[in-house]
């Protein structure tokens, strides 16, 4: 089975010479920035976190969506997400793997990653959230393979796999829970420290993870003879809409608590982000992007008749990627730390190595998720064929 | 000037303080989930530091005491503040205490300098987040300690510090640290290497042999600058600290967030 990823037509080496070549892009970045330390990186002793804790914050939502596809056809038997649910599980084992690799990418000293299991440390978040994305990981690996390979030799798959299937189902909503208690737990960060960052979490998480599933499967519909379903990326778009419509009532009650009450350590930080704060407005641009993306695909996600015409749809799952991705991967992270403890604002912006970097963790989620695809598209050929 | 008498006093503070107020290492553990970080109950044994804002105002005194703190703990002279390393520095008096500060204060007041450090807080964030346990509170003296060598550079402590009181390391320090003639660094302390996060120890390592921090030692030796800075263990009745706090009016930073700091103003 494994072998289908060593043979493929001109497109399919084309598309690995690209991951390939990011790849190395990243290696280079990367390497200018472990002989240097991390002061090749925007960050400062003001904004310690950057585009990778925050590229690690999105990506997690998108591991987390592969729920979205298991909880339906485990739980419910809807038997359409039949083969979209290996799609889920294949994307979810490649953004898990982002996810490490933006943290491992982050720290100062890489080399004593390690010591966050030598010193187990039941008090930090960090360390119940490696052990979440851990067991996510082998969840996904473990499940993924056995289904398949059940379903490649046309039977059914072992009985024992199934409880695991269930046990993947509340691990996917801890991994993004944890995540957000990452944040929502400092005192420090009134901007972070918000009983509902958690379900906001979930809600843009499910609405961006299914949306880049939905694209996918399109890319798959178009350029191979596997076909995951129009039905099934039908109902994919429709639970886009509700994750999405939840995810703007989320940020509606935040927005509300902020401005009604007026505290200013609570608005300090939506000024920031939407007006600019003493001049400092760095991020307005993105956050008004980002809202008039919402607003719009919101709006056509909710008429039926444009929800279901595949042809749009691709296009309002990339505007629903981007609306989440400037939420959480550009807005989120950066603004926890403005103004910082003592009230001064430190702009931040990605250098060129930071950037690199990020390009090169992408690239190779991406070339995993391209040899994954490869070889369930194989099969699901070859059985077609047959 | 110590004298000798005093620097005994302040060796055996913590120890002693220990025993008395929990009668042995068994009892440790019981007493210290019984102590409250909101205050009340008596301390098992925590250093604590008094700034007069009024004797700090001279510069002299200040700098004094700066210098002193970079020269103890080879504290690399980074200029770039997005870079730099602080463990004692100047902030605003309504930058450290956001809460005190209202429309009708004048100027002056708002923008007096204040020394800011790690508060070595009773309930310290930095040390429930940390995932290695770098950094820890010492059960023996209440000194929020770091570990240079556990640290994985993560700075999630920094994140969590709602003081602003910790450093990283952005790039290697060695070059940036004052070196005399024959290219030695001022004293033993250890230099630390890039990639991990470091702030005030308190001087635990001049604590050890019976010394007062580096800051507290400098301020008394510039004229005026006597009891600028004061320090003691706040389970010692007797001790200079414990005589201020009960006596005068005092104020810590950000006391809603429940930290407990153990650096207290005279305003």
């Amino acid at each position: 089975m494994l072998e289908a990823a060593f043979r493929g037509g001109k497109r399919y080496w084309i598309l690995l010479g690209v991951w390939g070549s990011l790849i190395l892009v990243g290696l280079w970045a990367w390497g200018q920035q472990f002989t240097q330390g991390l002061t090749v990186t925007g960050m400062s002793q003001d904004v310690t976190w950057g585009i990778y804790i925050a590229q690690f914050t999105f990506l997690v939502g998108v591991a987390a969506s592969a729920v979205m596809v298991v909880l339906p056809y485990y739980l419910h038997s809807y038997k359409d997400f039949g083969r979209m649910v290996i799609l889920g599980e294949g994307l979810a084992i490649a953004a898990v793997i982002m996810c490490m690799l933006f943290i491992f990418v982050d720290m100062g000293q890489p080399t004593r990653v390690t010591n966050v299991l030598l010193h187990p440390t039941l008090n930090s978040m960090m360390f119940w959230d490696m052990l979440a994305l851990g067991g996510y990981l082998a969840l996904n690996a473990v499940i993924g393979m056995v289904t398949f390979d059940a379903e490649a030799k046309e039977g059914p798959p072992p009985g024992w796999i199934k409880p695991i299937i269930i046990l993947s189902i509340p691990w996917a909503v801890s991994i993004h829970t944890v995540t957000a208690f990452l944040y929502s737990g400092l005192e420090a960060r009134s901007f972070w420290m918000t009983a509902i960052l958690a379900p906001r979490f979930l809600a843009s998480a499910f609405s961006s993870g299914p949306s880049l599933l939905i694209i996918l499967a399109l890319i798959l519909r178009r350029f191979t003879k596997f076909d995951p379903g129009e039905k099934a990326i039908r109902s994919l778009a429709l639970i886009v809409a509700y994750a999405m419509v939840v995810n703007v009532f989320f940020v509606g009650v935040e927005f509300f608590t902020a401005i009604y009450s007026d505290m200013p350590h609570h608005t300090h930080a939506f000024e920031y982000l939407y007006m600019g704060l003493h001049g400092h407005d760095a991020l307005v641009p993105w956050m008004w992007t980002g809202a008039a993306l919402t607003v719009t695909c919101v709006t056509l996600l909710l008429i039926p008749k444009i929800r279901n015409n595949l042809n749009v749809l691709g296009f309002i799952c990339a505007g629903v990627i981007a609306a989440i991705w400037i939420e959480k991967g550009v807005g989120m992270v950066v603004t926890g730390f403005v103004p910082n403890p003592l009230g001064r604002i430190t702009d931040y912006s990605p250098t060129g190595v930071e950037i690199g970097v990020t390009v090169g963790v992408y690239a190779i989620g991406f070339m995993l998720l391209t040899l994954i695809y490869k070889i369930v598209v194989n099969v699901r050929e070859r059985m077609l064929a047959a | 000037m110590e004298s000798k008498s005093r620097r005994t006093f302040l060796k055996e503070t913590a120890g002693a303080a220990l025993g008395l107020s929990c009668g042995g290492s068994v009892l440790t553990a019981a007493c210290t989930s019984g102590e409250d970080s909101h205050g009340g109950g008596p301390v098992e044994s925590q250093w604590a530091m008094v700034i007069d804002m009024e004797k700090s105002q001279d510069p002299a005194v200040r700098e004094a005491c700066y210098e002193a703190c970079i020269q103890a703990h080879n504290i690399p002279r980074i200029e770039d503040p997005e870079e730099r390393i602080r463990w004692i520095w100047d902030e605003e008096y309504q930058d450290v205490f956001p809460d005190q500060v209202h429309d009708q204060l004048p100027d002056d007041v708002k923008h007096a300098p204040v020394m800011v450090l790690c508060n070595h807080c009773m309930n310290p964030p930095c040390v429930r987040v940390c995932p290695t346990q770098a950094t820890w509170k010492r059960e023996e003296d209440g000194i929020v300690m770091m570990d240079m060598h556990r640290c994985i550079g993560c700075r999630y402590c920094m994140a969590a510090c709602p003081y602003g009181s910790r450093s990283f390391n952005w790039r290697d320090p060695r070059p940036l640290i004052d070196k005399d003639a024959q290219g030695n660094v001022a004293s033993d302390f250890p230099t630390r290497t890039r990639g991990v996060v470091e702030k005030c120890n308190f001087c635990a390592e001049r604590l050890r042999e019976g010394l007062q921090p580096a800051c507290v030692e400098a301020a008394n030796q510039v004229p005026g600058g006597e009891g600028a800075l004061m320090f003691g263990n706040l389970a010692d009745p007797g001790s200079e600290v414990n005589q201020v706090l009960s006596s005068q009016r005092t104020i810590t930073r950000r006391v809603a967030l429940g930290t407990g700091p153990n650096v207290f103003y005279i305003v």
